[in-house]
């Protein structure tokens, strides 16, 4: 297999895009737009509410019990002529694809859109293995064409504009006029897509949800894309993660509702697929095999822990991070994970471990926007707090990959001053009396104050505190 | 508004760290406020912190320690009024979590509770009025984070500043998004978050507004901090410091 990758480094990454202005004023203007489309799909704040309340509790009855409604998907895909395939790491999962696409002697394979192929990293495992793996999502399309990884979950080239595009599609499209025309644009990319989904020998898809009283894969899409990959290639396989299973039939339209108005602020996509499975006898189109993967990779450890188990509730619709002030300032390449943002706060160090990935956890100013927005209640801040106490823990045993291994002998030695001065009455006194005759909590070039005044003037402590004042003015006490 | 016999009589004041030590003039005006309303103000000695800093880095038991020692400062049953949005909200919504399990999680409880957020209980409990004798100004108003979505606190500092003959609320490009102040983020991701503060910076001098105003001290500390290395001539000031100083009796 190929060398271990460079160790993810969000703090140069995140450094670098900050000092990137077109890469910004992308985001910005991105982000603000999507915002407000938001806003005015979710305009009613009780119909919001309830709503949000059905899609919470539909995912968490169905986390409560998800081993069972697995099971449930299983047996009902089958009956319904799709195999599945369990995988509990990455390697697996792209060992059995290769596995279906070998036994079919596929060359050439379409993919609509799937953040676990994402996770799998998948398109450059088939090209090692002689497979050329074509994204079929204009967003996927234009990212892989350029090398690059999806820096939004939903809108995968959301960081490059118009004219970034145009150029790029003249450099890698045979006989693509240069254009900034966005159908014509468009049109170019289609021309070369519409070809490929005939030649493919077989299609690649995410899944949206799975349904486990009927065995059938929901697909949600815009451009049409993940109902040709599913549906022209002989063989389909699907790719979903285990916490995409919903019980009931009757379970999917609040979520879709939901997903669809948080991520574009669409009533409803212009595609909804539902695959109930191969083509039946007689019939004239559709895949000959249907296969579902169904990929693990540390959800399980997710699932694992009461609290944590609510990241797993995410139905992958992006509003954490169009909301988020700290991704809409360095977008989502920055994060040097699969999932950016906040719920990729979550994602990433649970997967990778708290210890390697604290850099993520710390970068939240904790506003609260991304959990105000999530359609099915994910406390994200909560969730970010839990796992930095979980990464500073002083030991003890946990579900969480990486517990206590990013806790800093200076700053937990240093966590233990405050508490023992701000616990004892007598000493805090003693102390905010010498900060303010002094005129500061800290010596000047100590690296928090350094920090803070690299942006701002540094706070002076006032020459008196609240304490004295109320006792000069009687205040009394308790 | 409220009735007589709803109004406590008493109340315990919890000035907070970053204002017992940045911003006491902001606290004493609180204190003022709702003395003038006829409540009797207790202010116990040697309260210091809620413990958010240690929690929101991961340290629980270090800020356990310190909440606890809050606890024993604020017996009774009297409501406890904080001039700040985010101390309120980690006692209100952490305070809970973080002594689950432990001997004084009943206590914590009843604590939580008792917090109210200062122009919370100014507008929602007393139904305060007040009379403008100041000078007309134009302000920009800032929410934290933690007072919109942890206290569910958006109206009422705007409904105490309408009443104000004098101020002008000048709108505030993007208001409920954050200043990047965030307690430790500020330190630990200084790039991104005096990105932050530097927008927020910007939006309220474009606003037209000669005093920044919020009910927050964490914010008022960055924002300023931001505006003064701007070069700015723009005010920070606390809303109680402000609401006090404009309708006091001199």
């Amino acid at each position: 297999m190929s060398a271990e990758p460079r160790p993810a480094d969000f703090r140069r990454a995140s450094t670098a895009a900050l000092a990137d202005g077109p890469l910004r004023a992308n985001f910005r203007r991105a982000m603000d737009g999507l915002m407000a489309k938001r806003a005015a799909r979710f305009a009613d704040p009780v119909e919001w509410r309830d709503l949000r309340a059905l899609g919470a509790a539909i995912r968490a009855r169905t986390l409560a019990r998800l081993p069972e409604h697995l099971v449930r998907l299983e047996a009902r895909c089958r009956e319904n002529g799709i195999s599945v395939r369990w995988a509990e790491t990455t390697e697996e999962a792209n060992a059995i694809v290769l596995e279906i696409l070998r036994r079919h002697g596929a060359t050439r394979v379409v993919k609509g859109k799937s953040m676990v192929s994402e996770e799998m990293h998948l398109n450059d495992f088939l090209e090692r293995h002689g497979i050329e793996s074509l994204e079929s999502d204009l967003g996927e399309y234009i990212i892989q064409l350029d090398g690059e990884t999806p820096s939004h979950i939903i809108m995968p080239a959301i960081h490059k504009n118009r004219g970034q595009i145009a150029k790029l599609f003249g450099r890698k499209i045979r006989d693509a006029v240069y254009t900034e025309d966005v159908d014509a644009l468009t049109a170019i990319a289609r021309r070369v897509l519409r070809r490929k989904f005939f030649e493919a020998d077989a299609g690649i898809s995410g899944v949206n949800f799975a349904v486990a009283e009927t065995g059938t894969l929901c697909l949600v899409e815009n451009e049409g894309n993940g109902r040709m990959s599913t549906h022209v290639p002989p063989v389909h396989i699907a790719l979903m993660g285990v916490e995409k299973v919903v019980p009931r039939l009757e379970d999917v339209p609040p979520l879709y509702s939901l997903l669809t108005r948080s991520a574009t602020a669409q009533p409803i996509t212009t595609y909804f697929n539902m695959i109930g499975g191969p083509r039946g006898p007689g019939e004239k189109d559709g895949p000959r095999e249907v296969h579902l993967v169904i990929l693990d990779n540390g959800r399980s450890r997710m699932h694992a822990d009461r609290a944590l188990q609510a990241t797993l509730r995410c139905i992958r619709c992006g509003a954490c991070m169009n909301h988020c002030p700290v991704y809409t300032r360095i977008g989502g390449h920055a994060y040097e994970a699969v999932y950016p943002g906040p719920i990729g706060q979550l994602v990433t160090p649970q997967t990778e471990g708290v210890d390697r990935r604290a850099d993520l956890l710390e970068a939240s100013s904790l506003c609260g926007a991304c959990g105000e927005v999530c359609p099915v209640g994910i406390p994200i801040p909560e969730l970010i707090v839990r796992l930095r106490t979980e990464a500073a823990a002083p030991g003890g045993a946990s579900a969480v990959l990486g517990r206590g291994g990013a806790r800093h002998r200076v700053e937990s030695l240093a966590w233990r001053v405050w508490s023992t001065v701000l616990s004892r009455p007598r000493l805090y006194r003693a102390a905010a009396l010498a900060a303010t005759r002094l005129g500061r909590l800290v010596p000047a070039g100590f690296p928090p104050l350094s920090a803070w005044t690299r942006f701002r003037s540094a706070p002076r402590p006032a020459r008196r505190s609240l304490h004295e004042l109320a006792d000069d003015e009687r205040i009394p006490d308790a | 508004m409220t009735d007589a016999s709803s109004r406590p009589r008493a109340v315990f004041y919890f000035g907070t760290c970053l204002v017992d030590l940045f911003y006491p003039e902001a606290g004493l005006s609180g204190i003022r406020l709702l003395q003038r309303e006829g409540v009797r103000v207790v202010f116990p000695r040697g309260q210091s912190c809620c413990g958010q800093p240690a929690y929101n880095s991961g340290y629980a038991g270090e800020a356990r320690e310190v909440a606890r020692a809050q606890l024993r400062r604020f017996p009774g049953e009297e409501p406890v009024v904080v001039p700040s949005g985010s101390c309120a909200g980690m006692i209100r919504r952490h305070y809970p979590d973080l002594f689950a399990g432990d001997p004084d999680e009943t206590a914590a409880r009843a604590f939580a509770n008792r917090v109210v957020e200062l122009t919370e209980f100014l507008v929602g409990v007393l139904g305060v009025r007040l009379a403008d004798r100041g000078a007309p100004v134009r302000v920009a108003w800032h929410s934290s984070c933690h007072a919109l979505r942890e206290c569910g606190v958006d109206r009422q500092p705007l409904e105490l500043l309408a009443q104000l003959s004098g101020v002008t609320v000048a709108p505030l490009a993007r208001d409920k998004e954050c200043c990047g102040f965030g307690g430790t983020f500020a330190v630990r991701h200084p790039g991104i978050s005096g990105a932050m503060a530097d927008d927020k910076a910007a939006a309220v001098e474009e606003s037209g507004a000669g005093v920044l105003l919020s009910g927050d001290a964490g914010c008022l500390m960055n924002v300023g901090g931001r505006l003064a290395a701007r070069g700015s001539r723009i005010v920070p000031r606390h809303v109680a410091e402000f609401l006090w100083e404009r309708t006091r009796e001199r």
